[in-house]
């Protein structure tokens, strides 16, 4: 473990876990009394996407939307137009999902710093189904000229990470998940936009990791450890605009690397990495995460499992990329 | 900037306007020509009598907010604003061209005055209840808030989620000035997608509706002005406008909403332009 990043050491055992959009509630609240400029505007899921805390605490600047995604974010653009800085939540199923040429045209072509907010991503959301299993969001976003795309790994993170957003100038994405997820990182953890984390060090393979797998990959490099191999995990909580110079640093040591993230790695953190990784290294490449198809119902655990988005998976992986760098 | 123009020198601007229009739609190659056409007397009534606005100081935070939704109608735009003194004519020829600040379809950023990018139907109506909560939050009551909207453009589900919206909450100074063409692309409005009962849907989402011909400029005017007095709710001027007016073989004919003219129908054009139809004599022929 990299001990100038505070960490929580989970080799001890049993983590304390909490979902990743509490973490985002209480940073918005936060946010909202640093700066009267902050504002708030939800599509009918208030208490679900946690922006309840901002707008008890703030009900003049806070806004009831209803069930209408692309009014949503279209009033977003409208409220920073005129100087506010607005953060409006939804489902990511709904929103990036919903309305993405508003977010392209009055968010992004238009360059005004309207901050989405994607609840219930990733494929942990479970019982509902594939419908409300946001596994797109990330390539929706990613391709997005101007956007800033961030994915926090733990509610920690997100607190930060909904405190750096008020300050940033640029439209932004944050991605959270409803489960409650392992918290990795403590207050002391640095946190900036479009900087990635190294976790942990090693020289045998690179595992990059965003959002909620970020835990998977330290439990993976935890067991590739015992196992004689030493895997350096770096955390991407910016997938956009990436951290370049920390990645290559990494892979140019290692020469092998494995993604893993709670999404479609078509255009995902994978599509991302590998664009990089083949434009700059030769580096050998395998990609955890959903392989062009669908969810479905199930407990997050079973899904995870099901789907290859564990340790395990991570695990593997780690090993094929080791045994193929060792045959070329 | 003062607003002090007779309503026949106000005419005589939207005309240079038109001929703006056809000049510039003829040297891009491409672009709209019916919608900007008709909707000349329409901008023309905001920058040369409506709006409080700056040509000197676009940003200005006292002005009022003129939002183009359908922005394919943007030369009608860029001819006013070059008119009213935000920029030199001259600049009107570089429409659609590469480098120029005058996007096919307006791009904020490119061009001060612009309040918004616009180009994908049916997005202005909300950008304007956005600015207005911010408004209302910062406790501004005296800037009003103009969208133009086109009809066919309220096919779009993103305009009425607006319009419910701006209804319920009651917004006020927020002003939507329709124009009622009745064409679209495919043909006329009603047999693409029919928009009647109109008057009776925007009434039914809580906005007090005004009618007006507008392609009279007193009546634009006037209607802004009782539209300023409302102060319950959001108020929609339904604007009936000809599509290509004052251009004889453009007017009402669906196949001129995408379509410039070649040379010589803009010399057609221009010609039928400067003696209004025939019933003046050039001054410059």
């Amino acid at each position: 473990m990299n001990n100038e990043l505070h960490l929580v050491d989970i080799s001890k055992g049993e983590v304390e876990r909490a979902p990743i959009r509490d973490g985002f509630g209480k940073g918005l609240k936060r946010a909202g009394e640093i700066d009267v400029n902050v504002v708030a505007a939800c599509a009918d899921l208030t208490e679900s996407t946690r922006m309840q805390l901002f707008a008890e605490a703030f009900p003049e600047r806070f806004v009831e939307i209803g069930i209408a995604e692309q009014n949503l974010v279209t009033i977003g653009a409208g409220l920073a137009a005129a100087g506010k800085i607005p953060f409006v939540s939804s489902y990511a199923a709904f929103s990036p999902g919903r309305n993405w040429e508003q977010i392209r045209t009055t968010v992004c072509l238009n360059n005004q710093p309207v901050k989405i907010v994607g609840s219930h991503a990733g494929i942990s959301v479970g019982p509902d189904g594939a419908t409300h299993q946001m596994l797109e969001d990330v390539a929706l976003m990613r391709v997005l000229p101007n956007m800033v795309v961030i994915a926090p790994c733990d509610s920690v993170e997100a607190e930060k990470a909904t405190l750096a957003m008020a300050k940033d100038p640029r439209p932004n994405y944050i991605r959270l998940a409803r489960e409650a997820t392992p918290v990795i990182t403590t207050s002391d953890t640095p946190f900036s936009i479009g900087k990635a984390l190294v976790l942990v060090t090693g020289v045998d393979v690179t595992l990059i990791s965003t959002g909620t797998m970020t835990y998977q990959a330290l439990l993976a490099a935890d067991r590739l450890y015992k196992e004689g191999i030493g895997a350096e995990v770096i955390h991407i909580a910016t997938i956009k605009p990436l951290d370049e110079q920390t990645i290559l640093k990494s892979v140019n040591k290692t020469g092998a690397v494995v993604t893993a993230e709670e999404g479609q790695i078509i255009g995902g953190l994978g599509g991302a990495i590998a664009e990089l990784i083949s434009e700059n290294t030769k580096a050998i490449m395998r990609r955890v995460g959903m392989r062009d198809r669908f969810g479905e119902s199930g407990s997050p655990d079973e899904l995870l499992k099901n789907f290859g988005l564990d340790a395990e998976h991570i695990r593997l992986s780690a090993h094929e990329v080791v045994t193929k760098k060792g045959d070329n | 900037m003062p607003h002090n123009y007779s309503i026949e020198q106000l005419d005589i601007i939207a005309n240079d306007i038109r001929e703006d229009i056809i000049r510039m739609l003829e040297h891009a190659g491409s672009g709209h020509s019916a919608g900007p056409l008709g909707l000349a007397d329409i901008f023309t009534a905001l920058y040369f009598e409506v709006l409080k606005h700056n040509p000197k100081d676009p940003d200005w935070e006292e002005r009022d907010i003129l939002i183009l939704s359908n922005g394919h109608c943007v030369p009608v735009r860029y001819a006013t604003m070059s008119r009213a003194g935000y920029f030199d004519r001259d600049e009107l020829m570089t429409l659609r061209k590469l480098g120029s600040r005058l996007q096919g379809h307006p791009e904020r950023q490119r061009l001060p005055g612009l309040e918004t990018t616009s180009g994908p139907l049916g997005c202005g109506l909300s950008q304007a209840c956005g600015i207005r909560l911010a408004h209302k939050m910062d406790n501004i009551s005296h800037r009003w808030i103009y969208v133009v909207i086109g009809d066919g453009e309220t096919d779009e589900g993103n305009v009425w989620e607006a319009a419910m919206f701006a209804g319920s909450n009651r917004l006020s100074n927020i002003i939507a000035i329709i124009d009622r063409n009745n064409i679209q692309i495919d043909g006329p409005t009603e047999s693409v997608l029919p928009l009647e009962d109109y008057r009776a849907k925007w009434e039914a989402f809580g906005w007090h509706v005004i009618e007006i011909d507008g392609n009279n400029i007193e009546e634009v005017i006037d209607a802004c002005a009782m539209a300023k007095a409302i102060v319950e709710k959001p108020v929609a001027i339904i604007a009936h406008t000809v599509p290509g007016k004052g251009v004889d073989f453009m007017e009402y004919d669906f196949h001129w909403h995408g379509s410039p003219p070649n040379h010589q129908q803009a010399i057609k054009a221009l010609k039928e332009l400067r003696t209004l139809g025939g019933k003046i004599r050039s001054e410059h022929e």
